[in-house]
C-alpha cells in the first residue's frame, strides 16, 4: 500500500520532508516549497515594487531553482521585480564553459535576461592570467577574495537594487558552525542575517533560501527536470568546510531539525558589550566595504599590477602594514629565509618551527598545509578552488 | 536467478561512476531477495570506480545523499531494508556538489 500524501490526503507520497517529517506528493510538494519562500520573502521584506534584482547564477542547483522560482513567484504573487541573471566568468580555460552554457540555458528556458561579467571587465585580470603570474598555490586566496567581491562590483556596475544569492539553510548552518569554530564573531553576525549589506556602500544581499533545505531543492529540481550542472565535487572529506558538513549531516540523521536548530542558535547568539569588533569601512580605491584602509582585492590587484603578486596573500591588516613597507625593503620578514618561507607564501616544506607554518589557506582551511593532503586532490581537474562558500 | 535494475547516479554522484549517470545492470542473487542494503554492497564491489568515502559512510550512502525508488524517497520505503523488483530504477542525486 502506497503511503498517501499528509496534505491532500489523496495521492501517493513521494517526499519525506526533511523539516516536518512529512509525506507529501509531488503537487503539494511543489506547493509548499513555493509558499515557504513566498512567506520568507514577505516576512522579511526581502524586496520592493519596482527594485532592479540580480540572481546571482553559477549554473549550480541553488542558483537555478533560484532563478526558476523567483520567476514563478514573481509572476504569481506580482511582486513587480525587474528579474535578472548575473553570472561571472572567472577566466579561467574550459572551466566556466559548461556551466555559463548552462545559464545560457535558463535564460532561454525561464526568460530572464543574462549579464556575464569576466574577471577582465572587474579586475583586469583574468584567473588564467594570475595563474600564469603567481602559480597554483596561492590562486586560492585570489579566486577566494576576488569571486566573494566579484557580485557586489558587477552588481555595482549594473546599478542594481539588490542581489539574491542561493544560499540554504544546510549553507547558513554549516556555515555559523565554521564561523563559531574558528572564533569569527563578525562574520557569525553576517551569515545569519538574511539581508547583509544593507548599508549606504555595498548593494544589499537576500537569501530568500535561507530556510530552504537543500534536499528539497535537488529534489525540486530533479522533480521539476531543471537544467542544472554540478561541479566536480568540493566537499571532499578533507577540507574544512567539508567536515562541517558531515558532521551537521551526521547530527540531522539522528535529530532532523538540526538544520532549523542551529540556525535559530546562530540568529540569538548577540555579541557582548566590549567585544572588540572589527571596524567596516569603505576601501579608499573602490569603495568596497572593508575593515581595513584598503580591501583585500585591491590589495591584491596593487601587488598583481605591481609585479609583487605574493602582496595580499595573507592577514589584509598585516598587508596595510606591508604595502606601507613594500617601497622601503623588499626582504622577507621571516627567520626562515632558507625554505623561502615568508609572511606571505608559506610552502609545505616550512619547518614545524616556522611561525607561519600552521597558517591555513582563507578559503580551504588545512586542505593546503595539511602535509597529509596530496596537491592533486585538489587540482587534478580545476585550476582554482571549486567552493560555493561564497561569503553569506 | 538475475534481477535487471537500473541505477541512475546524478548531481555530481556521476563523477564516481566514470561520468556515466545510468547503469542497466544484472545482478545475480539466486533464489534470495535483494535489499537495497545488499545492492549497495554490489555497487561497491561492481560498479564504484573511486572514492568509496564519497558514496558510503558505514553500510549505508553518505548523508547529503538523496535516494529515490521509481521516483519515490527512499525515507517512505524502508531506506536499507526496501526489496528491489525487476526493472526498479534507483537514483542517487548528491545534493553536497556545487550550489
Ligand atoms: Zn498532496
Ligand atoms: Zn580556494
Ligand atoms: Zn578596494
Amino acid at each position: 500500500m502506497p503511503l498517501l500524501c499528509s496534505i491532500c490526503k489523496d495521492k501517493r507520497a513521494l517526499l519525506k520532508r526533511p523539516k516536518t517529517g512529512t509525506p507529501v506528493c509531488k503537487d503539494c510538494f511543489y506547493w509548499a516549497f513555493e509558499c515557504e519562500i513566498h512567506h520568507t520573502i514577505q516576512t522579511a521584506n526581502l524586496f520592493k515594487r519596482g527594485e532592479k534584482v540580480a540572481i546571482g547564477a553559477s549554473g549550480g542547483k541553488d542558483s537555478t531553482v533560484l532563478a526558476y522560482v523567483l520567476k514563478t513567484l514573481n509572476e504569481r504573487y506580482d511582486y513587480g521585480l525587474n528579474l535578472f541573471l548575473l553570472s561571472i566568468d572567472e577566466g579561467i580555460t574550459g572551466y566556466r564553459d559548461d556551466s555559463l552554457e548552462t545559464v545560457k540555458r535558463n535564460q532561454q528556458q525561464y526568460d530572464l535576461p543574462l549579464k556575464v561579467l569576466s574577471y577582465q571587465d572587474l579586475y583586469g585580470w583574468s584567473m588564467d592570467a594570475i595563474v600564469k603570474q603567481i602559480g597554483r598555490k596561492n590562486n586560492c586566496t585570489f579566486c577566494g577574495v576576488f569571486r566573494r567581491q566579484a557580485l557586489d562590483r558587477g552588481a555595482m556596475s549594473l546599478g542594481v537594487d539588490k542581489i539574491a544569492t542561493g544560499h540554504n539553510a544546510d549553507d547558513v548552518a554549516e556555515t555559523i558552525i565554521m564561523n563559531i569554530l574558528r572564533g569569527d564573531i563578525a562574520r557569525l553576525q553576517r551569515c545569519t542575517a538574511i539581508i547583509t549589506g544593507d548599508d549606504p556602500s555595498g548593494i544589499p544581499r537576500v537569501k530568500p533560501f535561507k530556510y530552504t533545505y537543500e534536499k528539497e531543492i535537488v529534489a525540486y529540481a530533479y522533480f521539476k527536470k531543471l537544467d542544472y550542472f554540478s561541479t566536480e565535487c568540493i566537499y571532499a572529506p578533507n577540507a574544512y568546510r567539508g567536515h562541517a558538513r558531515a558532521y551537521l549531516k551526521d547530527l540531522e540523521a539522528i535529530r532532523s531539525s538540526t538544520i532549523i536548530d542551529i540556525i535559530h542558535s546562530g540568529e540569538m547568539m548577540s555579541v557582548k558589550e566590549g567585544v572588540k569588533m572589527p571596524v567596516q569601512t569603505k576601501c579608499k580605491k573602490c569603495g568596497y566595504i572593508s575593515s581595513n584602509e584598503f580591501c583585500k582585492a585591491c590589495v591584491l590587484l596593487e601587488g598583481l599590477n605591481k609585479g609583487l603578486p605574493r602582496l595580499g596573500v595573507g592577514k589584509t591588516s598585516k598587508v596595510n602594514q606591508q604595502l606601507k613597507q613594500v617601497n622601503d625593503s623588499k626582504s622577507c620578514e621571516c627567520q626562515n629565509k632558507s625554505t623561502k618561507c615568508c609572511l606571505n607564501n608559506v610552502p609545505k616544506t616550512a619547518p614545524s618551527s616556522c611561525p607561519n607554518r600552521s597558517k591555513n589557506c582563507e578559503n580551504h582551511d588545512a586542505k593546503f598545509d595539511s602535509p597529509s593532503v596530496k596537491d592533486n586532490q585538489m587540482d587534478k581537474t580545476t585550476k582554482i578552488c571549486l567552493t560555493n562558500s561564497e561569503i553569506l | 536467478m538475475a534481477l535487471t535494475v537500473i541505477l541512475e547516479f546524478l548531481g555530481g554522484a556521476e563523477f564516481l561512476f566514470g561520468h556515466v549517470k545510468h547503469h542497466t545492470v544484472s545482478i545475480e542473487k539466486g533464489e534470495n531477495k535483494l535489499n537495497i542494503s545488499q545492492l549497495l554492497m554490489w555497487i561497491k564491489e561492481n560498479l564504484l570506480q573511486e572514492r568509496l568515502e564519497l558514496f558510503m559512510q558505514g553500510c549505508t550512502v553518505r548523508p547529503g545523499i538523496l535516494v529515490l525508488v521509481n521516483d519515490v524517497d527512499w525515507s517512505l520505503l524502508g531506506e536499507l531494508t526496501y526489496e528491489i523488483e525487476e526493472n526498479d530504477r534507483i537514483t542517487f542525486i548528491s545534493t553536497l556538489h556545487g550550489g
